[in-house]
């Protein structure tokens, strides 16, 4: 059994940190993981993908189109961006927020309208949740990212306990209250689903 | 202990469990981590070092001083500290010395998409490739001891999907190397020409040495298949990506020695299978190897030269498979990086482009000014080259009221200083501004001289940009300084500077806005009641902002409150 996530998001949203939660909780399970990040300019608010893939073995850090079990994506547009990405049957877990980028704010392009119903037409699974305004429900807006892990938790089929110590292990101390909180909220409202 | 560990970080731990005793660096996406991590070590000296070519120079002193050194950069960053680098062939060392070189195929963050793997053949030196974290790790304690072993430099090279990539390896303890004797000896060290036509013999010799190691070395090694129609011969990601695509289908000859090339290896693992492909990122190097030595290898034919591998670009072109995928029908808009809101350059930027400058640009997050809307920047070259590439275009174009060159702060000390002392020197007529938000910025905030701190976290000798212009022949009068927030002051400052004839400096200071210590302020919005629809707002091109309904809104997640935009507005909408 070999796993591979996508995290998409647009830079500076928090990939990294989801990123190294789930590569730690696939590791405590026994896994062989590898974790694919993105440093340097893309981070200055461009499109950002990081690669999570666990299983007995794995080689290449990287994942090829039509290859994730999973998306995980902080952004309508990166969803829509990464989609094909997705392995038939595949699943995709979203936050609502919609960033601009500049050839939409320019007017040179425009931003596509009715993303969620658009990809889930094309028979993807497709959860959604406005994890911005549950991280700030947990205290802290910053938390939108471990939002997002706790919505996808389920689905991804990681135990709560799993992902909690998880990010007890990456989170620094002073943000970990809010990070948690947020974490909660999104798993009961994924479960609530 | 076994752990997760990103590939800079383990090569940071190798550092430590080598016993490795000094660290000078340059940061450098994708190399920038190592350094970082190098300096947690107690045990390990870290600094950021100026430039490169500075960088080596100290590892290379101090390991002829007898202890083990590191230095690391990125692909271009050896183009910097080339010099130290071809010449540390010729005197050798005493105590290991490693330089890490992290390539970018893909040019993920990099103006050009060079193979280093040429520098390690024409300075004549050993040349490591790991695949992994863990490759990382052992790679770098090998090459000490062969470091040491045959007197000479040792490269490790990785790319972005290795320094980048975490994945599991196994901790050990530091085993220290006491500090080496020192002894003087000229012939070795004083590379004159009597001295450098005895070591360029050694270096010949020390090559074939190399290559009798390399044919017998573990870290070449064959992994055999399940028949033998096919083989591959790769390296570093490769391997990867070769594994994934083909799994123990085929053979593998895995190089972890890419420098000296092993001619006897490689022609029994040609001659063991029907058909051998080369599968290399950028240039052609072992391809190229091999068809000197008269083996039948493909390679390029199948392969681009250009950008990343896969293991799905590998299947396509050698398997011919093709991938299914699911997509939108509607057109997804690029996401090109831009400017942070609230990011300062924004300020200059924005009057540099009101002014309609010809602007000499230079490497940082600066960068950006190029993109739209800002699209505020003419050349872009290498570090350093705005301020001497300026000069240049000013002695022949003869409109230097028309011309700025904008280099950022850490850049300026990189190379930007000797560029302005030409300018003095050859009395030349240019505006440097020089956009100082006081970190090194794209690279995830370094510190540098004039920061005031240290790679470790202490305070430093604050070093003032305004006294090293001073210094190199700008007369104090005509080194300004300005706040980029105040764009109105900023644009008197640089139409006065422009104006005169002769060398003036403009530093636009302030802090990067992701800097822990600067306050975020709650975020703008806009009076639809009081909003003309001008536009105005929007020519800063902050990712803030947009336009609904034909009225400016500001997005409350991303504004930062620097108020640069209702600078802009003329109605007073924006509060």
């Amino acid at each position: 059994m070999n796993k591979n996530i996508m995290i998409v998001g647009v830079g500076g949203q928090g990939s990294l940190l989801a990123s190294r939660i789930l590569g730690y909780a696939a590791l405590e399970k026994g896994y062989d993981v590898k974790v694919s990040e993105v440093h340097g300019m893309s981070q200055r608010g461009g499109s950002v993908v990081t690669y999570v893939k666990y299983g007995d073995k794995i080689h290449s850090p990287i994942i090829d189109k039509g290859e994730a079990d999973a998306i995980l994506s902080f952004e309508l547009l990166e969803a829509a961006r990464w989609l094909p990405y997705l392995r038939k049957g595949g699943t995709i877990i979203t936050a609502e927020q919609r960033i601009k980028p500049m050839p939409v704010i320019t007017g040179a392009k425009v931003y596509p309208d009715q993303i969620i119903e658009k990809i889930r037409a094309k028979n993807v699974t497709l959860i959604s949740a406005d994890t911005l305004s549950i991280a700030r429900q947990g205290g802290n807006e910053k938390a939108s990212n471990v939002a997002l892990i706790g919505l996808a938790t389920q689905a991804l089929g990681f135990d709560a306990e799993n992902i909690r110590q998880a990010i007890i292990a990456c989170v620094p101390a002073k943000a970990l209250k809010a990070n948690l909180a947020a974490f909660e909220i999104a798993y009961n409202s994924a479960a609530a689903l | 202990m076994k752990e997760l560990m990103l590939g800079n970080k383990a090569v940071a731990r190798g550092l430590y469990e080598a016993g490795v005793r000094l660290v000078s660096s340059y940061p450098g996406t994708p190399s920038t981590e190592i350094t970082e991590y190098a300096a947690e070590y107690d045990e390990i000296y870290a600094e950021w070092a100026p430039n490169e070519k500075v960088a080596l120079e100290v590892a290379l002193g101090a390991a002829v001083g007898g202890g083990r050194a590191f230095c690391a950069m990125k692909h271009v960053g050896l183009n910097v500290a080339a010099d130290p680098l071809f010449i540390s062939a010729y005197t050798g060392v005493n105590a290991g010395l490693v330089i890490g070189v992290a390539d970018d195929p893909g040019m993920h963050s990099s103006q050009n998409e060079q193979d280093s793997r040429h520098y390690a053949i024409a300075a004549k030196l050993p040349m490591l490739e790991p695949s992994d974290s863990s490759e990382c790790l052992e790679f770098v304690k090998i090459a000490y001891d062969l470091s040491e072993e045959f007197d000479t430099t040792f490269i490790l090279r990785t790319s972005t999907r290795i320094a980048h990539s975490q994945s599991i390896v196994t901790t050990n303890p530091r085993i220290e190397h006491p500090i080496r004797d020192y002894k003087k000896d000229p012939s070795k060290y004083v590379m004159m020409p009597s001295n450098a036509r005895g070591r360029h013999v050694v270096v010949e010799e020390r090559l074939k040495a190399l290559t009798d190691y390399a044919e017998k070395s573990p870290l070449n090694r064959i992994e055999r298949g399940r028949d033998n129609k096919l083989g591959v011969i790769v390296a570093g990601t490769t391997y990867n990506y070769a594994k994934e695509c083909f799994g123990d289908s085929v053979s593998y000859l895995k190089l972890g020695i890419v420098n000296p090339l092993p001619p006897k290896l490689l022609a029994d693992f040609a001659a063991s299978v029907e058909r051998v492909i080369v599968i290399e990122e950028l240039d052609d190097i072992i391809e190229s190897y091999c068809k000197k030595i008269g083996l039948k290898v493909e390679g390029k034919n199948l392969l681009p030269n250009i950008g990343e591998f896969s293991a799905e670009l590998i299947a396509e072109r050698v398997l011919g498979k093709k991938t299914e995928a699911i997509s939108l029908d509607d057109e997804i808009p690029v996401r090109p990086p831009v400017l942070c809101p609230g990011c300062p350059h924004r300020g200059t930027f924005s009057v540099l482009k009101k002014l309609r400058l010809i602007v000499s640009g230079d490497i940082g997050c600066y960068t950006l000014g190029a993109a739209p809307p800002l699209s505020t920047m003419d050349t872009t070259f290498c570090m350093g080259a705005s301020v001497s590439a300026l000069h240049g275009f000013n002695k022949i174009r003869n409109e230097a009221n028309k011309t700025v060159a904008v280099i950022g702060d850490s850049t300026f000390m990189h190379s930007g200083i000797t560029g302005l002392l030409n300018i003095t020197y050859n009395k030349g007529n240019a505006t440097v501004v020089i956009v100082d938000n006081s970190i090194t910025g794209m690279t995830g905030h370094q510190q540098n001289p004039s920061t005031g701190y240290t790679l470790k976290g202490e305070p430093a000798p604050l070093i003032s940009t305004e006294k090293i212009c001073a210094a190199a022949g700008v007369d104090p009068a005509h080194i300004r300084v300005a706040d980029p927030y105040d764009m109105d002051a900023l644009e008197q400052v640089l139409r006065e500077e422009l104006a005169f004839d002769g060398p003036s400096v403009v530093i636009a200071r302030r802090p990067c806005a992701l800097l822990k210590y600067v306050k975020r302020e709650p975020a703008l919005t806009v009076d639809p009641e009081k909003c003309k629809s001008c536009r105005a707002c929007m020519s800063i091109g902050c990712p803030s902002i947009s336009f609904i309904d034909n009225k400016a809104v500001i997005d409350p997640s991303l504004c930062v409150g620097c108020r640069m935009c209702a600078s802009k507005c003329r109605f007073d909408a924006i509060n």
